[in-house]
């Protein structure tokens, strides 16, 4: 069933028909696999049809100069700026095999090093039906027995089974969220809002023409978007793959939410937590996290978030949560210069910390006080039951 | 002009043509344009705010002689203003001009409702005015700008579009376009465009250009502004790049800030003219702020360092 790529691609570009005739067809086919696989190697995400328009780009444009070829590669195999220096990397090594010491170079070299078999091309829409609807009865045998008990229990103090306990329930927490009006409009029961001239119509037809019955349209509520930022630094290692957990299950349960690890440096994880498996998800989100169990730059990696993405785009209106104990190496100054940032252009900021349940807690740690100001909620997070009730304060 | 322009043969051709439009492309996005107009397929244009963008599409429109058609994306789009939408006032004006002239009771209601969905009361927004183009004339240049404001929902629908470059409307069948647009979508990057539309297009990241090529473009954008200046604001710019900004200036910035010095009448950077303009490059407060601590002296000072 898995044909050979190379047939696919001739397949391919040979339906477009974009070559000029004279042009010799392997040549640039054989090149553009060989580099995929290349970059494959690096680990870009290149698919078969990238590879197929690389091909077709090096028709138009030729395999005998360098710099056209380099920007064709660009433009067909690359989708991410944070790509580019693999690229760059990969195309030195690509053209030092390519490039033509005189027009009748060998194809043979490049293909040798396009046939080693190590990675089919990865059709990663991981189509294997989704098993993640757990037995029911099983479900509430475990919501009744140990889950129950465990509510209250601090995840620091929790055994390793107890954990795993409490992060099968957490994969159930469902997160909903604060809704905000919507530009689309839906009909509405009571003439109200705008008229609705296309329903109107539509009625009229029904009546010869007259318009009896007018019809309205109200604007549509929809979920603001949700934008977890998890502290994964040493100090909150009890605490952060539990949290972790309650990320992915929002991220998987809902539309509109972004997940990201903070720590020395700020890392984007929505994409992993993606997975609906939850210990896959994980472990894809901790992998790609490499500063787990390290120092915190708070302040440095909200700004990061800020420039990158909040301001941007990403935290205008929407409800903002920061799990954290507010541990910061950094400058205090900072952190409350990008939480004040943050704080203009999200809709609500929450602050979860696992440490705030603790008797006589006093927010003493100094990124803690200098963010409290720009915060509108301020939330325990060191159990169960204390995430249940962010899932409650998210949605308000 | 020609109806053919999208036949350029060579990169730097289509490079000095563009340039013959006031748009100077580096060799990257010259190679990712010429590729896309040879490859029929839509260009995805992604970087930071003000690095020129969406003026490709407009340069690219001015050169062919297409028709530009640009749909601006926002949280919400929907297919009644990307695709099209009935003319209903105008709909429920005829069916009482139908009424009046008595046509429903002399049984005529069937052709009536025919009548209503015809392209007479259609509205055509830009998605479907880009397919649905005469033969004659060069192919409509869509920009879709802001991708990355929209919904996840719209990009899926958009995808199907640029798939196929056909649209379906239920009332009065299938369109398709006989030669395809040429396509520019731009994003921000406020959020990863989808895999799969990415897919489906070619793709630049565009970048700040170089200093000399900056002042290129300003000297170009404002005839007639003295070289000096030019080169001066360019090494301003590229200093305030450098301070770590909210919001680093971009091209869009430069050629401002040109043109508000320009009209003061300045020929040269001075701390007085960078005081009372500094409005057009730095659009924070916090941006102003820093710009001000780090001192505007030493600002204009590097700035004429960096003229050279």
């Amino acid at each position: 069933m898995p044909a050979d790529p190379i047939d696919l691609l001739r397949v391919a570009v040979a339906g477009d028909a974009g070559l000029p005739a004279e042009f010799d067809e392997s040549r640039p086919l054989a090149a553009a696999v060989a580099f995929g696989r290349l970059l494959r190697r690096a680990e870009l995400d290149v698919s078969v049809d990238s590879v197929a328009a690389f091909a077709e780009a090096l028709g138009v444009v030729g395999l005998d100069r360098r710099n056209p070829a380099y920007w064709s590669g660009r433009a067909t195999l690359v989708r991410r700026p944070e790509d580019l220096d693999a690229y760059d990397r990969a195309f030195a090594a690509f053209w030092s095999e390519v490039a033509p010491p005189g027009p009748g170079a060998p194809a043979r070299a490049e293909v040798a090093l396009a046939l080693d078999d190590d990675d089919e091309a990865p059709d990663v829409d991981g189509g294997d039906g989704g098993d993640d609807d757990s037995d029911p009865a099983l479900t509430m045998a475990v919501r009744f027995s140990a889950a129950e008990a465990l509510r209250d229990k601090d995840f620091a103090a929790c055994t390793l089974d107890e954990r795993d306990e409490l992060h099968r329930a957490m994969a159930r927490l469902r997160v909903g969220g604060a809704t905000r009006r919507s530009r689309r409009r839906v009909a509405a029961r009571r003439p109200e809002g705008r008229p609705d001239l296309r329903a109107t119509v539509r009625a009229a037809l029904r009546t010869e023409g007259e318009a009896v019955q007018p019809r309205w349209r109200v604007p549509a509520d929809k979920p603001r978007r949700l934008v977890l930022l998890v502290d994964v630094s040493a100090s909150m290692e009890p605490y952060a793959r539990a949290l972790i957990r309650f990320a992915h299950a929002a991220v998987v349960g809902r539309r509109r939410v972004e997940a990201f690890t903070l720590g020395t440096r700020l890392t984007r994880v929505t994409r992993q937590l993606g997975w609906r498996d939850p210990d896959g998800a994980i472990a894809a989100a901790a992998d790609s996290v490499p500063d787990w169990s390290g120092g915190t730059r708070l302040g440095d990696g909200l700004r990061r978030f800020n420039d990158r993405w909040g301001a941007p785009g990403m935290a205008r209106g929407a409800v903002v949560v920061l799990l954290s104990d507010g541990w910061d190496r950094g400058d205090p100054a900072v952190l409350a210069e990008q939480m004040a940032r943050l704080h203009r252009v999200a809709h609500r900021v929450v602050w979860v910390n696992p440490l705030k349940a603790a008797p006589g807690y006093v927010p003493l740690a100094q990124g803690m006080a200098a963010a409290l100001p720009y915060v509108d909620a301020f939330v325990e997070g060191h159990s169960l039951a204390s995430i249940e009730h962010v899932a409650e304060v998210i949605a308000a | 002009m020609s109806s053919s322009a999208t036949d350029v043969a060579s990169v730097a051709d289509l490079q000095s043509a563009l340039g013959a439009h006031s748009y100077l492309a580096d060799d990257g996005l010259a190679t990712a344009v010429f590729l896309a107009l040879r490859l029929e397929r839509p260009l995805l244009l992604e970087g930071e705010p003000g690095t020129g963008k969406t003026e490709v599409a407009k340069a690219l429109a001015r050169w062919t002689g297409g028709e530009l058609l640009r749909l601006q994306c926002y949280e919400g789009i929907d297919v009644s203003q990307a695709v099209y939408e009935w003319d209903y006032t105008r709909q429920l004006l005829h069916l009482r001009a139908a009424e009046a002239a008595g046509r429903f009771s002399q049984g005529g209601a069937e052709a009536v409702t025919d009548e209503l969905y015809t392209e007479r009361f259609l509205v055509r927004r830009p998605l479907l005015a880009a397919l649905d183009h005469p033969d004659d004339g060069p192919a409509p240049v869509l920009l879709i700008d802001e991708v990355d404001r929209a919904d996840d929902e719209f990009e899926a629908f958009l995808l199907e579009i640029l798939s196929d470059y056909a649209v379906t409307i239920p009332e009065l069948g299938t369109v398709v376009a006989t030669r395809p647009p040429v396509v520019i979508i731009t994003s921000n990057r406020t959020r990863d465009v989808h895999d799969a539309l990415k897919r489906r297009c070619l793709y630049h990241w565009v970048e700040h250009p170089s200093f000399e090529r900056e002042i290129d473009i300003v000297r170009l954008r404002v005839p007639g502004v003295a070289e000096t200046l030019a080169r001066q604001v360019a090494g301003a710019v590229a200093e305030l790049r450098g301070q770590g900004l909210y919001k680093p200036p971009g091209v869009a910035e430069s050629i401002d800030w040109v043109r508000s010095l320009a009209m003061l009448g300045r020929r040269d950077l001075d701390d007085a003219g960078v005081e009372a303009t500094l409005g057009s490059v730095v659009k924070y407060r916090e941006d102003a702020e820093r710009v001000r601590e780090a001192g505007v002296g030493a600002l204009v000072k590097a700035a004429v360092q960096r003229a050279g």
